[in-house]
């Protein structure tokens, strides 16, 4: 196990490699000038140059990649360009709405989303199957922002039962924490949820048809000791997996999220910094965000010996 | 990711097949069709030039010359979507097709020679980790935003996962009986590849690709929601949406119609995918995102 | 549910603000960004200002300027201090004002005739020029473009060309540096210590009186949640409310809506002067025949109650007010007589790349709508979508227009930074110095020379008319008219002050 996780770990590396090229030449070699947007409406053509010659942006393409790699090494991501504070002071404090509404979509997606797909493969055929398959399609054939947009209108503006937008620290102010994280948090599990209970209706319906399985019942188990001692077991593993690839996808919905409800999230400050060609922070929070999505799936490989003791790494 | 793989169609008759889709398929490829087919012949269904703008008509009620109404550039809603349909289906179709054939060449390559798999796998690896719609908006960004850019921003992200599905295939069949005699036998690889290995992906593919082509017109969606889309002076679904969302409240149906378009063409196609699915290996019964 | 709209725990008022745009760059002398320099007008002072009569207040300091017009002399009122407990001097404020004159237009005109700049006393600096230089005073008190705003000499020492790091000033607020997140929220506190300028508010002249405790700017990206937001309570006061959704907030009796920038907005068009085919006039002229303001403003804006037909360049309701030469622009266009300049001109169909912003809500109509009626004129239009901050790189490149260069493209200023011929950026004619699409226009740089040595406004307003003529005539830019946007604001706020940009003395909150 310990070696199976160092071969993991190191593996890791070349991939954030790539991740650190790939982000660093997307950047330079296509039109864009932090400068110009720096210098604002009436700047001169001259203005800009000593602008440009002042950010460094002047100097050869290796010599800017070597000094980024470098300093990343020891552990400075850089400063913005167009804000000039430190990228990790950006980082730290934006992320924390971003986790939260993470933590709260994934608990939500997995306590709606199971029971769901597990009532499907039980009820296999039947109008609740059918039900809740058209239900999951359905989730993610709407864009997210339109679900956001109904979910605000119902709830926040005809029922006034929750505010519209914001965030608010959970440490600060916990009742106003949750009231703000219900809408988008339910906005996100939208596609969640579809994926999971699909998921999980999937690879019940396999295990429910695996000999142990049958056998289980053969032995005059009731169906619900069945479905939860053997089945559900079982089908976590695959579930795991849905998860694990779904969180790409939950950080593009978080983007789209943040700016319907207004949550100063990590989300936002990647798309401000591209559209500001705050080269720095663009390239800090896409390792990042790469570097999250790898340790994830990591973690989830390594959950799946927990799940289902025939799988021993 | 274990992904199963199926070999060889199940011989099933038509009676066996509807009951194992049901009814919603078929209504699923009826509703496709249509929307095709609208977007097809969108020149003469549609009562009016698309981007055609009258200040004086901005925002109106539907009427009898404007069935769904127009927008705030005094365009008409329906034209927009008929032809807006064009364009999604465009940039769904178009980004499938790359997708597919580049993620099928990679992965084939991938798959059978081991020295090119370990470089190949990390530049995937590394291609999946970035969060896709980032680095859509990025390139759209950072490009410009045209219909190319945008699909091309799409695709990107989308081929790791064909590669991964492809290779895995690739690597149970090699180790096949036939696909090892004809090896043995001197056939060419080229040949190998195409006429052994390739083969047993279009299954999987098939399914793989329905995904990919209901994923990719919602993407465009979520770009142009983002200010990283296509002009709107070229109407899709998602820019359409994109630009009347501040009406939301005032005139919803600016958003709904679209919306409603683009909700049951990605429905349709899914089911479809569902239903492909089902057909060629009721054991795959697996999404894979 | 009461409980989520809970109040905090002490009796601070905090207006919370939704600003057009996320602050991000702090320094008023690196960027024109209207939100850097709204943001500068809370944390930093001014020496002088103006009024909504466009006449110079004493602010930091009262001035007197010798009958010569050579000398001026300027003494700071007393108990003036830096957020830092420092005193206000005269070095500092003459640090200040030389590195703003390294930046800002009419900074470098007055450098030009300046013979020295120096402290005579403890609270008294004077400014001697070699030549009269009416527009001085204006230069020094006009409140965008780069303003000209008093920093403590350490911090305005750095070199103009790099963003100052230290945000300490003598304004009414203070910034708080713990709770500043880049892009998304600024909080400011009422500065105790500061000592309100004598004379009422105008403007930015007169007594700032701070009225709250706390003023907090947050940023929303989407003006559907903004309006939502205001509607519920949550947000105090928003800078634009788009007008097609006024509707929305009509009849509720927990906000207003009003138009607080009385004078307005302009929006324009400019194009490329080094490539075909605006590098022909005739051309030029075409294209300006070709587009009706009040297409352009319909499609912006929709409510004719929110802008302003107005063939005026310096703006309509300003002194320098004249129409000349814009009867095709007031009056709807004037396709026939654009296609005849066009065939006159042999236009040969080169595409005309017209950049696109897809990002910035107020600059997302004039390109569509202008697409088309050039289109209408026989112009070959390529119109390319792309975000704002691509557009403000690439407007700075002088490369062909196939070649990752441009043609045209729109933007919009705040009346009293168009309203003065010398605080215009776009009337300069220096060529590759002038602003993007770099005309050579020697006419135009010596009617600015003859205006700005003219004392007299009678005079002045002469000269203005003739320049009106000559841009309409040689096409330096496209004038498309005025608008007003709405604000609004939960009634709990009394007290909104009129102004051409937002500010936050005289508030109060219930």
């Amino acid at each position: 196990m310990p070696i199976y996780l160092l071969r993991r770990v190191l593996a890791a590396i070349p991939v954030m490699l790539v991740v650190a090229v790939f982000v660093f030449l997307l950047l330079r070699l296509t039109p864009g000038d932090p400068a110009a947007i720096l210098a604002g409406d009436m700047a001169t053509p001259e203005q800009l140059d000593r602008i440009r010659e002042s950010l460094g942006l002047n100097d050869p393409l290796l010599v800017q990649f070597v000094r980024w790699i470098g300093a990343l090494l020891q552990g400075d991501f850089g400063t913005s360009l167009i804000s000039n504070k430190p990228v990790i002071d950006l980082v730290a404090d934006r992320m924390w709405p971003t986790i939260w509404i993470a933590i709260i979509t994934l608990s939500l997606s997995v306590a709606i989303a199971v029971p769901m797909g597990v009532l499907a493969a039980w009820k296999q055929g039947s109008w609740v199957d059918h039900l809740v398959m058209t239900f999951s399609v359905l989730g993610f054939s709407i864009p997210v922002f339109v679900i956001g947009y109904l979910l605000i209108k119902l709830f926040a503006i005809d029922l006034k039962w929750l505010p519209v937008q914001g965030y608010k620290a959970p440490s600060d102010d916990f009742a106003g924490f949750a009231a703000r994280a219900v809408l988008p948090a339910l906005t996100l599990a939208s596609i969640y949820i579809a994926l999971i209970a699909r998921m999980t209706r999937a690879s019940l319906l396999d295990v429910l048809n695996e000999d142990y399985v049958r056998t289980a019942r053969a032995k005059g188990l009731t169906e619900r000791r069945v479905l939860f001692r053997h089945a559900l077991r079982n089908a976590a593993v695959p579930v795991m997996t849905v998860i694990g690839t779904g969180f790409a996808l939950l950080i593009s919905g978080v983007v789209v999220t943040e700016s319907v409800y207004n949550i100063p999230g990590l989300g936002r400050l990647t798309v401000d910094s591209i559209f500001a060609r705050d080269y720095p922070v663009i390239q800090a929070l896409i390792l990042l965000t790469s570097g999250v999505y790898v340790m994830v799936n990591l973690l989830i490989d390594l959950s799946y010996s927990l799940l289902d003791p025939r799988i021993r790494y | 990711m274990a992904e199963k793989t199926m070999r060889g169609a199940f011989p099933l008759s038509t009676r066996q097949l509807a009951a194992r889709v049901g009814a919603a398929p078929i209504i699923a490829a009826v509703v496709l069709s249509l929307i095709i087919l609208a977007a097809i012949f969108a020149p003469f269904i549609a009562p009016h030039d698309p981007i055609l703008q009258d200040p004086v008509m901005r925002l109106k009620p539907p009427s009898g010359d404007f069935p769904l109404g127009t927008d705030n550039f005094g365009r008409d809603l329906l034209s927009r979507v008929i032809y807006g349909a064009r364009v999604s289906l465009v940039i769904g179709i178009g980004v499938t097709i790359m997708a597919v054939v580049l993620g099928l060449a990679i992965g084939l390559v991938s798959g059978f020679f081991r020295t090119a798999d370990a470089i190949i796998m990390r530049i995937m690896d590394g291609l999946m980790a970035m969060p896709s719609v980032l680095l859509a908006i990025a390139i759209v960004s950072l490009m410009g935003a045209s219909i190319w850019t945008v699909m091309a921003a799409i695709t990107i992200p989308e081929i790791p996962r064909v590669v991964r599905l492809v290779r895995s295939i690739v690597l149970t069949a090699r180790e096949e009986p036939y696909v090892e005699a004809a090896i043995a036998l001197g056939t060419s690889m080229p040949r190998v590849l195409w006429r052994h290995l390739m083969p047993n992906t279009f299954a999987p593919l098939t399914v793989q690709a329905t995904y990919v082509c209901a994923s990719a017109i919602l993407t465009e969606a979520i770009l142009s929601f983002l200010g990283a889309g296509v002009s709107t002076e070229t109407p899709t679904w998602g820019n359409i949406m994109a630009e009347a969302r501040i009406y939301f409240r005032l005139k919803p149906m600016l958003i709904l119609w679209p919306g409603l378009a683009l909700s049951l063409c990605i429905l349709s196609i899914n089911l479809l995918g569902d239903a492909a699915r089902d057909i060629l290996d009721p054991r795959m019964g697996k999404r894979e995102d | 549910m009461a409980l989520l709209s809970a109040l905090p725990a002490a009796a601070e008022t905090t207006i919370t603000a939704v600003m057009h745009s996320g602050l991000r760059v702090m320094d008023p002398v690196i960027t024109t960004a209207h939100i850097t320099r709204d943001n500068a007008f809370m944390i930093w002072d001014t020496l002088v200002a103006v009024d909504s009569d466009f006449v110079v207040q004493p602010q930091m300091a009262n001035f007197d300027v010798s009958e010569d017009g050579l000398t001026y002399t300027f003494t700071l009122r007393d108990g003036l201090k830096w957020h830092d407990g420092g005193e206000v001097t005269p070095a500092d404020c003459i640090a200040s004002i030389k590195r703003w004159m390294v930046r800002d237009g009419g900074g470098q005109m007055i450098n030009d005739r300046m013979e020295s700049l120096e402290a005579t006393g403890d609270k008294t600096f004077v400014l001697k020029l070699k030549e009269a230089f009416p527009y001085t005073l204006q230069a020094m008190a006009k409140p965008s473009g780069l303003a000209l705003f008093m920093m403590p000499e350490r911090i305005a020492n750095t070199p103009a060309d790099t963003a100052i790091t230290e945000y300490i000033g003598s304004g009414p607020f203070k910034l708080v540096e713990d709770e500043f997140q880049p892009g998304v929220k600024v909080v400011y506190e009422k500065f105790d210590d500061y000592v309100p300028a004598p004379g009422p508010q105008s403007w930015f002249s007169g007594a700032k009186d701070v009225k709250v405790d706390r003023v907090e700017w947050v940023t929303m990206p989407d003006a559907q949640t903004t309006i939502n937001a205001l509607m519920n309570g949550e947000v105090d006061y928003v800078e634009g409310v788009p007008v097609d959704l006024l509707p929305l907030l009509e009849g509720l009796d927990n906000v207003k809506v009003d138009v607080l920038k009385k004078l307005g907005a302009v929006t324009i068009g400019r194009m490329n002067f080094l490539h075909p085919p605006f590098d022909n006039k005739k051309i030029r002229q075409a294209a300006l025949k070709a587009i009706s303001q009040e297409d352009v403003l319909t499609a912006m804006i929709g409510n004719p109650d929110y802008f302003q037909v107005c063939g005026a360049i310096f703006g309509c309701g300003t002194p320098f007010e004249f129409s000349d030469g814009s009867e095709s622009l007031t009056t709807g266009g004037d396709i026939e007589g654009a296609k005849k300049l066009l065939e006159e001109a042999g236009y040969d169909g080169t595409p005309i790349v017209l950049m696109q912003p897809t990002d910035v809500a107020t600059l997302t109509a004039q390109p569509i709508v202008a697409a088309q009626a050039l289109r209408n004129a026989g112009f070959n239009v390529d119109l390319q979508p792309m975000d704002w901050q691509t557009l403000v790189t690439r407007r700075a490149s002088q490369a062909k227009p196939s070649e990752g260069g441009w043609n045209l493209f729109f933007t919009g200023w705040i009346v009293p930074e168009v309203s003065n011929p010398l605080a215009s950026i776009m009337l300069n004619g220096r060529g590759d110095k002038a602003w993007f699409g770099w005309p050579t226009d020697p006419e135009i740089e010596a009617m600015l020379n003859d205006f700005a040595s003219t004392p007299d406004l009678e005079g002045q307003k002469a000269i203005a008319q003739k320049i009106q003529a000559h841009v309409m005539d040689n096409v330096n830019y496209i004038h498309l008219g005025q608008y007003f946007a709405p604000s609004g604001w939960s009634t709990s706020l009394k007290g909104v002050v009129n102004a051409p940009f937002p500010v936050f003395w005289g508030v109060e909150k219930e």
